[in-house]
């Protein structure tokens, strides 16, 4: 079964990476890495993705012709998405174990972030349970 | 499991793709079949050749195995369609063949020459372009390109094919090109393969072992392109860029995939064989009299690679190049390295002032590159606050992991000096 864990961080909260010493920069980089590539290796990992900052995103619409209307200024939020990581996993358990090891990536002097990481079922195919005969 | 192919097989496969398909292309015209027939011959050799061993006559095994295929897929074609229209029935091609095999007088070196010039046609759009090419001309399967790009293999697969409609569709599939019509979309190939290289030099690597190096592909096809067409110099010019840049790449990442800039990078690492090669054929390139964007900013690059340092480089020929190069082309890039060197020559505060001259360009003026050489050079004059602000804006605005985490930790080390020295 496949999960996606989405990192939702908060804007002005303590995921200000920027604002931080070097070294815990350095930190939570190969932390990340480290991470994704212990996924990959575990033949959990089906994808993972960071995403740029807020401050670039666009709402878009169809406008009347289906043309696209874009919206330039985007609303502010008290969250954003910065990255998810999309998992294959035997257990829904599994797929918590490896959110809370996400959610405690090391932040300001070392100390875990204990950031809430949303754990979602990716929607798949019917199971054989529910096909007829099978 | 089935035993692979060893690699100079491997090479040999992927250096006859062009030619064989060049050669049906001659013969049968029909460019989506023809590739469809190539590419199942590549995949009957990867298959066959290791337990059957290497033909004594590599290229003449993968014609014949594609034509065969090419007439299966057209003869059950022609069934279907047979109660419409009796088109003429290919069964002859098998005869053909042996007639047309390595034929005297047939320019083979200017059938495979068009292939690279029909993957860069026009009507297609870039990243078409380029998938084309590395399957086209660089022999690739669509798995291997669909890796290169962390792109979903249908994805790249419906993307080649769309690719093939396009070209038949926008006229006879392999058109005669006529001198001009290569000399004009000889920049659309060049191009393409300079995107090719950037895309395997410019992502962080390492993580995906089975990804396939472009930047290592990107120069196998320019020094074949180079042996089509030695009398260009921008072909040459190219392939001496590639060259002369590659030589750094060992240097330029370090363990946690952090970009490392130039003034940083341990220069025992680079590598000098590389270097040796791109200035030979810079050197033979610019001997031929016709200097281009891609011979110079070879040349800058060689400048950086013959240096002991940053401090011992030659700045005030790099500036004259970025000079040369500026005139040559309105790349805002350019224009920005160019006031780079220019704070390397007559100090940052000059630097800065051409910067600011630069900033005017909307291409420019939000770019994070701007942003990024603004902290640079604030940084050496010393207004330390505002570079931290700089990098911090560049940080936000770049799409690229290595950059962003390269310019958030310049920050951040900023910052730290600030705090202790406060």
């Amino acid at each position: 079964m496949k999960y996606m864990l989405m990192m939702n961080v908060p804007s002005g909260g303590p995921y200000q990476i920027a604002g931080w010493p070097a070294a815990d920069i350095t930190a939570h980089i190969a932390f990340m890495r480290n991470f994704a590539r212990k996924l990959s290796a575990a033949g959990e990992l089906v994808g993972a993705e960071g995403l740029s900052g807020p401050d670039q995103a666009k709402l878009v619409r169809a406008g009347a012709g289906g043309e696209p209307i874009t919206d330039g200024v985007f609303p502010e939020s008290k969250e954003f998405l910065a990255g998810y990581w999309i998992v294959d996993v035997d257990t829904p358990e599994r797929a918590y174990a490896i959110a809370a090891e996400a959610s405690a990536a090391p932040g300001p002097g070392g100390k875990p972030l204990n950031l809430a990481i949303e754990v979602r079922q990716v929607m798949s195919g019917p199971t054989d349970d529910c096909i007829p005969g099978a | 499991m089935t035993p692979r192919l060893d690699n100079s097989a491997q090479d040999l496969l992927r250096e006859l793709a062009p030619t064989v398909l060049g050669t049906l292309l001659r013969r049968y015209r029909n460019f989506g079949g023809c590739e469809d027939a190539v590419q199942e011959s590549l995949i009957a050799a990867a298959m066959q050749w290791p337990t059957q061993g290497v033909p004594d006559n590599p290229k003449g095994w993968l014609i014949t195995v594609a034509t065969r295929r090419l007439t299966d897929q057209i003869r059950a074609d022609t069934a279907r369609r047979l109660r419409e229209h009796l088109v003429v029935s290919l069964i002859p091609a098998d005869e053909q063949i042996a007639l047309a095999a390595d034929a005297a007088g047939v320019n083979e070196r200017d059938e495979t020459l068009d292939l690279y010039f029909m993957c860069c046609h026009p009507a297609l759009s870039e990243s078409s372009q380029i998938a084309l090419t590395l399957r086209v001309v660089g022999g690739l399967t669509t798995g291997e390109i669909a890796r290169a790009f962390l792109v979903p293999e249908g994805t790249m697969a419906q993307r080649l094919t769309r690719a093939k409609h396009t070209i038949e569709s926008a006229g006879r599939s392999f058109p005669e090109l006529t001198a001009d019509d290569r000399a004009a979309r000889l920049p659309a190939v060049l191009k393409v393969l300079y995107l090719i290289f950037s895309e395997g030099y410019t992502t962080s690597g390492g993580d995906e072992l089975c990804r396939l190096d472009l930047s290592d592909e990107a120069i196998r096809v320019a020094r074949l392109l180079l042996q089509l067409l030695p009398d260009r110099p921008e072909v040459g010019g190219l392939l001496a860029l590639m060259l002369l840049t590659d030589a750094r790449r060992a240097a330029r990442t370090g363990p946690n995939g952090e970009l490392i800039p130039l003034d940083e990078q341990v220069r025992s690492c680079w590598n000098q064989e590389r270097i040796s090669e791109g200035k030979r054929v810079l050197e033979r390139a610019l001997g031929q009299g016709v200097v281009g964007p891609y011979q110079v900013q070879a040349a800058i690059a060689a400048l950086h690679d013959e240096a002991p340092s940053t401090e011992a480089t030659d700045w005030p020929q790099i500036l004259a190049l970025y000079d040369v190069l500026v005139r040559f082309q309105d790349n805002p890039m350019a224009s920005l390295s160019r006031a780079i060197a220019l704070a390397m020559v007559n100090g940052p505060a000059d630097g800065l002032a051409a910067l600011d001259v630069l900033a005017v360009d909307p291409r420019l003026s939000t770019h994070h590159r701007l942003a990024a050489a603004r902290a640079h050079l604030l940084e050496r004059t010393g207004r330390h606050a505002e570079a931290i602000d700089q990098y911090r804006r560049a940080a936000q605005r770049t799409t690229n992991t290595p950059e962003r985490d390269y310019l958030l930790l310049r920050a951040a080390r900023l910052n730290d000096s600030l705090v202790r020295s406060s």
